[in-house]
């Protein structure tokens, strides 16, 4: 029965952004470039943060817990930052690749929008996000047993999956609205998105306390999709658009 | 066509995502327990039946219910509504009628039985009510009233659980802090309240045990032989159960000149070495073998001396047969051997046998010579035997410091199971097994986990260091020891000594109390040595529990053991290097022949140091594998076929489980999100602008 845990968090947290990819970026190569360089930048930037981590973890007294508890608190808000300066230095990478592509194209225009590698960019860096959070709890979740008897809740693996859903899509948000932001050098913005990803981090510090996490992330999820809706060119007119044409 | 591509390109980042968190284990320390003693019991395989337990491969996993009462049965076997259990059992209902009930259970998963003395029967034997039955001396050619216990039932106390076939697992638990996790886990979360079932998540277990053999040992060794010949990397899956005798002799015999040793005529001086219980490698065997091997040594203790200086004419041979309880597979092979001219002596140089048998529960103080009345039909051999009796019976009365000590005469018995069948079985030669019991054993717990320094008795006053209990006279000592003057005694005079060295010889009881002491707080015996004796590079000699059980892998500790002290009971210091030591052909004073070396590291002296030196004794270990397997004959009938069967990993651990609704809820979810998806993504170019 344990499959069926599998399966099911496998899914929730990986359907959509799965579909996302399927259906948006799979036929275009470019996209399928620009999303997995994106997932790289992720991964460099966790990989810089996380030595951070390490080195501070053994310089420091393993036996005190309130000091690993300050330590695991400082490298989450170190490891926000540093994904952030990563998205900003790919920001422009792919303006530099954006003029590049424009100079080699027939029609002296580029392929691709920067609005369109925004939402590729931010895909990539969710998906990513969302695999290293997700795997090794997956893993685990294929063995007979579930988490519990220790005193922790019995709802660990939905909860997680859940929580790696909402970071996979609030990446890709931040991502739209950050080169938005970088775009219109509206610093605002950035700084909107850096302290609300902070936010969010700190929220997913409360857990076990599962309706302190995971209730006010799905409300800065919701209001970050209609931030990205709005920020990347749509209207209430187009979404009138979309209902009353059904095909 | 690049779509695919790009799409399989995600899908082996995916996946090689997968591997790369394989050990990132904190999730995993959230959910297992890992239990670390295990003891399980494993899967033996015989010509024609396979016995033991043995898990699926992929372990068997079911939610806990400790057994306690007569409706926790029930609950178990009907009315639990979340099958299959784990039982944990507590000891008083390890019996056969529940495992029998277990066993045709399927709501049962597995057994984790608790070991202690808490609620423990009054007897307990696992093994069968008949011994050996089928490969002693006994059958239809030869006393075929007394064949299959039909004149004696020598274990009537017998449950024969050992010898049945479980197809799940069964473990034992010793360790009682282990057992208190599993209560408390077993408390939090399966209690039953109020005589409604307990709610999810429930606490479950998870055994792995999974044997690779099956069905019996000509099929595995079949299919060890297919693939040792055609598999490059040959898996083999049952080993043939295989150890050492080990034996001495008072004069040393030629060990290269194989076959009729000229003018040597042998008294033999046996007894067993090993033991077994339900569980793999538990068997301390007190009753049922060290009472036999201590009082052994304390005899060839006490005579050696006196057969260096006075010798008689024959020559006295002492053997420590290995593997007697899986159809006397040491004494088989050593009669084999015998018969093939392939051993240092022959069945015509042996005049007679003396076995000791389970000698350690002389209730009333009296001993039992046991011989075989099919073979006293024949005069001579009656002759023989009674002059064998006789011998001894003098010494019961010159050993009147406890004028309550008698020997008596079993007649008209078959022979217990003993190595003396086997060698009946090849020549009818005149013998005697020296027991505690009459017509049935007095050993209430025969190859059991209970047959322990508490089952004979051995207790000491309290106040004692661990050091005054080495050196303490127990009573059970002083009665081994009186055992085991009368034995050497009437050796000497059988092997033709002369009277007036008789009194010299006896033996010492603080030497068998140095062997049998024991660890009172956990009740196990513990052999110990007063000298310790330890050969370079690191096997080391202080057990602090017996491991009596054949295994078919390296040689246990028992067997170096008793060769390390014949050694030094029999053996002579010699003044060589130790490079000489291990090559002592070299050296024309010494013959590698008659003798075998051992270079020892010595006692510790005051500040820590130890001298080691060299010793030359006559102390030999001979192999102990079944002629079965010699002759490739895997279905025999006359010899042993036990094998033991192969596995990969033996553990246990504990968990909890979720209810079956909330695990099916979760790809219910999935539905909800994925319904949306394809809609929107369809319209894209309507929402956004390019």
């Amino acid at each position: 029965m344990t499959l069926a845990v599998f399966f099911g968090c496998a899914f929730i947290a990986f359907g959509p952004s799965f579909a996302l990819f399927v259906f948006t970026i799979a036929r275009e190569p470019l996209r399928v470039i620009i999303l997995i360089a994106g997932a790289f930048f992720w991964l460099l930037s966790l990989l810089l943060s996380s030595l951070v981590w390490f080195i501070a973890i053994k310089a420091s007294n393993s036996q005190d817990p309130s000091l690993q508890r300050g330590l695991l608190i400082f490298g989450v808000f170190f490891s926000v930052l540093l994904q952030e300066v990563f998205r900003f230095a790919y920001y422009r990478l792919l303006r530099k690749a954006n003029e590049g592509l424009a100079a080699i194209s027939d029609d002296d225009s580029s392929a691709i929008s920067v609005r369109q590698m925004a939402y590729v960019a931010g895909l990539g860096f969710g998906i990513m996000s969302g695999a290293f959070s997700m795997i090794n709890v997956l893993s685990d979740s294929l063995g007979p047993g579930t988490v519990g008897i220790f005193g922790d809740s019995q709802y660990y693996f939905i909860t997680a999956a859940l929580m790696t859903l909402a970071l996979t899509l609030l990446h890709t948000f931040w991502g739209v609205v950050f080169f938005e932001g970088c775009e219109k050098s509206r610093w605002w913005v950035i700084a909107a998105v850096v302290s609300l990803h902070l936010l969010v981090a700190g929220l997913s510090l409360l857990n076990p306390l599962y309706e302190g996490s995971l209730p006010p992330v799905y409300v800065i999820t919701l209001l970050m999709g209609v931030w990205a809706f709005f920020s990347s060119g749509g209207s209430l007119h187009s979404l009138s658009a979309l209902c009353t044409r059904k095909t | 066509m690049t779509d695919l591509i790009s799409i399989n390109c995600v899908k082996l980042l995916i996946s090689a995502l997968f591997y790369t968190c394989v050990l990132c284990s904190s999730v995993e320390q959230k959910i297992y327990v890992v239990l670390n003693e295990t003891v399980p019991c494993v899967r033996l395989l015989n010509a024609t039946h396979q016995i033991g337990c043995q898990s699926s491969i992929s372990g068997d996993t079911g939610v806990l219910h400790v057994l306690e009462t007569e409706s926790d049965l029930d609950w178990i076997l009907s009315s639990g509504p979340h099958p299959p259990y784990m039982v944990i059992m507590e000891t008083a209902f390890f019996n056969r009628s529940v495992m029998m009930r277990m066993k045709n259970s399927s709501r049962v998963a597995g057994v984790a039985v608790i070991i202690s003395k808490t609620g423990l029967a009054d007897n307990f034997s696992p093994h069968t009510t008949c011994p050996n039955q089928n490969t002693g001396v006994y059958s239809e050619s030869y006393g075929s009233d007394l064949a299959n216990c039909n004149g004696t039932v020598w274990n009537p106390l017998g449950n024969g659980l050992s010898y049945e076939d479980f197809s799940f697992p069964v473990f034992a638990l010793k360790d009682e802090n282990q057992t208190q996790v599993l209560r408390k886990c077993y408390e939090d979360h399966n209690q039953r309240v109020n005589g409604s079932a307990p709610q999810y998540p429930l606490c479950a277990m998870q055994l792995f045990s999974h044997m690779h053999a099956v069905t019996d040992t000509v099929t595995c060794m079949r299919r060890t032989d297919l693939q040792n010949r055609f598999s490059i990397n040959p898996e083999v899956l049952c080993d043939p159960l295989s150890d050492f005798n080990v034996w001495t002799s008072t004069r040393p015999l030629n060990n290269s000149a194989k076959g009729h040793a000229a003018d040597e005529s042998v008294v033999i001086a046996a007894t067993r070495l090993d033991g077994r219980s339900f569980f793999w490698e538990q068997a301390p065997a007190a009753e049922g073998t060290v009472s036999g091997i201590v009082t052994l040594l304390a005899t060839i203790q006490a005579l050696y001396p006196v057969t260096q200086e006075a010798p008689p004419p024959r020559n006295i041979f002492f053997s420590f047969f290995q593997g007697e309880a899986f159809d006397y597979i040491g004494s088989s092979k050593m009669v084999y051997d015998m018969e093939k001219n392939d051993f240092v002596i022959d069945m015509n140089n042996v005049h007679s046998m003396l076995e000791i048998g389970q000698v350690g529960l002389r209730s009333g103080r009296s001993l039992w010579m046991h011989s075989d009345p099919v073979s006293r039909q024949n005069k001579s051999v009656d002759t023989e035997v009674s002059e064998e009796e006789g011998k001894l019976s003098l010494f019961s009365h010159a050993l009147s410091r406890s004028p309550s000590f008698t020997l008596s005469l079993s007649l008209s018995q078959p022979l217990p199971p003993s190595s003396f069948q086997r060698f009946l079985r090849a020549r009818r030669i005149p013998g005697l097994v020296l027991a505690d019991h009459n017509t049935s054993f007095t050993n209430r717990y025969y190859e059991s986990m209970y047959d322990d320094a508490e089952n004979l008795n051995v207790t000491y006053p309290p106040g004692l260091t661990p050091d005054e209990q080495l050196v303490y006279e127990t009573d059970a000592a002083k009665s081994l020891a009186e055992v085991a003057t009368l034995v050497a005694r009437s050796l000497y005079l059988q092997a033709g000594g002369e009277e007036k060295n008789l009194n010299n010889i006896t033996a010492d009881p603080k030497i068998v109390s140095h062997m049998t002491s024991t660890n009172t707080h956990t009740h196990t015996l513990t052999l110990t040595l007063s000298l310790s004796l330890s050969l370079s590079p690191s096997l080391s000699l202080s057990l602090s529990h017996t491991h009596r059980h054949m295994t078919s892998s390296h040689t246990p500790p028992v067997t170096r053991f008793v060769q390390y002290i014949l050694a030094n009971l029999t053996g002579t210091v010699t003044n060589l290097t130790e490079s000489q030591c291990q090559n002592p052909s070299e050296l024309s004073t010494e013959n590698k022949d008659l003798f075998s070396y051992f270079w020892v590291s010595g006692p510790a002296s005051v500040n820590g140091t130890r001298e080691p030196f060299c010793v030359r004794a006559s102390v030999r270990l001979s192999k102990a594998v079944s002629p079965a397997f010699e002759l490739l004959e895997y279905g025999s009938r006359n010899y042993s076929t036990w094998t033991e069967s192969r596995w990969k990993s033996i553990r246990a651990r504990i968990f909890l489980v979720a209810s079956r609704e909330l695990e099916v809820m979760q790809p219910a979810l999935v539905e909800l999100t994925e319904t949306k998806q394809k809609n929107i993504s369809a319209k894209t170019e309507i929402m956004f602008i390019k």
